[in-house]
């Protein structure tokens, strides 16, 4: 395996409380030392990271990969791809895949496969019940077994509460983090954008925050008869914010991420009809915009995902409400938290955390951090470098993003993975 | 954002909505229906205004006054028409809206009128077509219904002239209708005084006061010193899916009686986009008596589709 030095780069470890110049050395896979320079040390590769960004490579806690099932969306090798040029080197995968992640087969299978992709690690999430049906339970032991760190019922909410909970309790006894989009669908009835000043005046069917908060509030509750770690991913309002803020007050053990297009758009910026503003849950008001910016800064909300969805071309082209939701967000997700930093929302530092050391840490793996011993996870990133999201630029097989056309600052320049390099630009 | 509804020049090349027009050109289809209103009069009733042209109405949603009003204004202009009822022909073999229109304009059309049930369809078929072809929104889900709107002003303006005077009020299933928002917009943009939205929390938009109107839960309040009355048509599926108890109640809080009336202006108009409900949204004597202008709305209509179809076709190349 390759030795590789990285150079003169501003080396950014939150986890360590760590931002000075400096070098990074890599041997075997693994960070060898950090500014010192070992004895007998000779580069196979030389980086040269000035004026660059040296982090921890970033986890990303939701990321579709379309395969297995809609290959014709996105593939294992596509999307890995996007990830690594993105900085990510490991990302969660949402069980509902076709087949469903609901069994030991599956989940090797996607190990298998992303292995081949040798790309970013892909950590599949498994399904809370079977199927995602909400009425059996799956076998999360096996599921634990084949290496899902957490279980998840994706967008598809059980309907019942008793099975809910049990489920919960099932996963709390294998130590199973449950991580949760929450959502009542029967308040959202079948609505493409926020019930508000924009749905209206479109008329466009709307889903109410409460359609969020609500399931907030029954998830809280569960998580407290249950014992079970409770993640909220996807936050999109206030109102659920508020709930999770009151319950870590209490003692709960939750924590929360916010798809990092949530903490730019609002409503307001949502282009007549344009489809690539579809996305669930919907942008909401500027207030919610925010108060979720607030709470990455002072750290309820802890973490930032991409909540990559690639899509293919029909997918978006029809009327806004009968196109498909969601946003192919893993390339645009360095230069938007890079914005919040511009925008003195939050740190340099706390940006990469959210990426980082805070996801590894609600996962319960040793990532996310440059300490020497551990798997070599790293993003070298230019904070100036500006590009344009364009057919040249861009790597996901889905195009559906709100940002195509526009120029960006910050790009990813390598990525390395367990010590390779998997992206140069 | 670019406006789709307006060529280089800001002249109408599509008429999707009321939302993103203007002031003059509200009043500019107004001025050319009034023309063409009286052409209806006259013995011959038709001018070759679009001779040679060819207009297809796609009708994804049933209806009957509306293409029979497009059909008449369209032979009037002496424009070729075909009425297509896709709801049953190619989508329901599975064909893609866009491929209807692709097909379509193979056949060298030049204009389509579309209704649709999903927002938003009117904008995507402009943003799809051909450039040289002209779409005409008649209704696309809960967003708009522009012509109904523009012959509602119309109408309005044919009574009472003068909009900067004049309290208008809009009772009835504000939340799932096109017409309404419309309405609303036209209403604003000719500087009506004051617009009331008159209906059950169910049936009300949220923070609809952000399109600029007041809102009312009781027509006891809203009616009072209205000048203008307009009805909208409740559905039969609202009292299915938990949004009001039944037609009865629906009636005793919201129907227009002959007492409920007398709050308004004593010489109020009363307006509905039809089909009325007789008995359920309005007393059968009020939608037939004096204040009624009910069957004027629909008149209007003709000449009103008349002036949007010419002004669009009369535009030349591509929105912005």
């Amino acid at each position: 395996m390759s030795k590789i030095h990285i150079r003169d780069g501003r080396i950014i470890d939150p986890a360590n409380q760590l931002d000075q110049v400096g070098d990074v050395y890599i041997a075997d896979g693994k960070i060898l030392t950090i500014q010192e320079t070992p004895s007998d040390f000779s580069a196979d590769i030389n980086i040269n990271a000035k004026d660059k960004i040296i982090c921890p490579g970033f986890i990303d806690l939701s990321v579709r990969l379309r395969e297995p099932g809609k290959s014709y969306k996105g593939t294992i090798a596509s999307e890995t791809a996007a990830a690594a040029s993105a900085g990510v080197t490991s990302l969660c995968l949402p069980p509902d895949t076709s087949p469903v992640i609901d069994t030991q087969a599956v989940t090797e299978l996607i190990a298998d496969k992303s292995e081949k992709a040798l790309y970013p690690q892909v950590l599949p999430i498994g399904a809370l019940t079977q199927g995602l049906e909400g009425k059996e339970l799956s076998s999360m032991y096996a599921l634990k077994q084949a290496g899902c760190l957490a279980v998840s019922n994706s967008n598809k909410p059980p309907s019942s509460l008793l099975v809910l909970r049990r489920a919960m309790e099932y996963a709390s006894t294998h130590d199973l983090l449950v991580i949760v989009r929450p959502d009542d669908p029967a308040l959202g009835n079948n609505g493409c954008a926020h019930e508000g000043v924009f749905a209206t005046r479109y008329g466009l069917p709307g889903i109410p925050e409460a359609s969020e908060s609500i399931a907030v509030a029954q998830y809280l509750e569960l998580a407290e008869l249950t014992g079970c770690r409770v993640h909220f991913s996807q936050l999109s309002c206030k109102r659920s914010v508020i709930k999770i803020q009151q319950a870590k007050k209490y003692g709960l053990q939750v924590s929360a991420d916010v798809a990092i297009h949530q903490l730019h758009l609002t409503e307001n910026d949502i282009e007549a009809f344009n489809s690539n503003y579809h996305v669930l849950p919907p942008f909401r008001t500027t207030e919610d915009k925010k108060y979720l910016r607030e709470s990455l800064a002072n750290s309820t909300i802890n973490c930032i995902c991409s909540d990559h969805q690639p899509h293919d071309i029909d997918a978006k082209l029809g009327a806004f409400p009968e196109t498909e939701a969601g946003i192919s967000a893993l390339e645009t997700l360095l230069p938007l938290m890079l914005k919040l930093v511009d925008d003195n929302a939050i740190s340099l530092s706390q940006g990469i955390a959210a990426l980082s050391h805070h996801p590894a840490q609600t996962l319960g793996i040793e990532k996310g951090r440059l300490t020497p011993a551990q798997a070599a996870d790293i993003c070298i990133f230019d904070p100036e470098l500006s590009w344009t999201v364009n057919h040249d630029s861009w790597k996901s097989a889905g195009r559906n993003t709100p940002y195509w056309g526009e120029t960006f600052k910050g790009r990813v320049t390598h990525t390395l993975q367990g010590g390779k390099l998997i992206y140069t630009l | 954002m670019k406006n789709l509804q307006l060529n280089s020049e800001g002249r109408l090349k599509h008429f999707l909505s009321i939302d993103g027009l203007n002031k003059e050109i509200l009043t500019e289809i107004l001025d050319t229906a009034e023309s063409f209103a009286s052409m209806s009069e006259q013995r011959v009733k038709k001018v070759p205004l679009l001779r040679g042209k060819t207009i297809v109405n796609l009708f994804f949603e049933n209806s009957t006054r509306t293409r029979t009003t497009f059909e008449l204004a369209a032979t009037r202009l002496s424009a070729d028409v075909l009425s297509m009822n896709i709801a049953t022909s190619a989508t329901s073999k599975g064909e893609s809206l866009l491929d209807t229109i692709r097909n379509l304009e193979a056949m060298h059309v030049d204009m389509f009128v579309v209704r649709h049930a999903i927002s938003g369809a009117g904008h995507y078929i402009a943003q799809n077509t051909a450039p040289h072809i002209s779409v005409i929104n008649a209704g696309d889900g809960q967003h708009a219904h522009p012509t109904q709107a523009m012959l509602d002003m119309y109408t309005i303006r044919q009574y009472k002239h003068d909009f900067s005077q004049l309290k208008v009020a809009i009772i009835g299933d504000i939340l799932h209708s096109r017409v309404a928002r419309s309405q609303i917009q036209a209403l604003n943009m000719l500087g009506t005084k004051e617009i009331r939205v008159i209906a059950p929390k169910t049936l009300l938009p949220p923070q609809v006061e952000s399109m600029g109107v007041r809102s009312f839960n009781t027509l006891e309040k809203g009616l009072q010193d209205v000048d203008v009355v307009i009805m909208l048509r409740l559905q039969k599926e609202r009292m299915t899916s938990a949004l009001l108890p039944s037609e009865r109640e629906y009636f005793k809080c919201f129907g227009l009686t002959e007492q409920r009336l007398k709050l308004a202006k004593s010489n109020a108009i009363v307006m509905h986009p039809g089909p009325i409900n007789r008995g359920v949204e309005i007393e059968s004597s009020i939608a037939d008596g004096d204040q009624s202008v009910i069957l004027q709305q629909v008149s209007n209509g003709i000449a009103v589709r008349m002036a949007i179809m010419s002004l669009t076709m009369q535009s030349k190349g591509e929105g912005l």
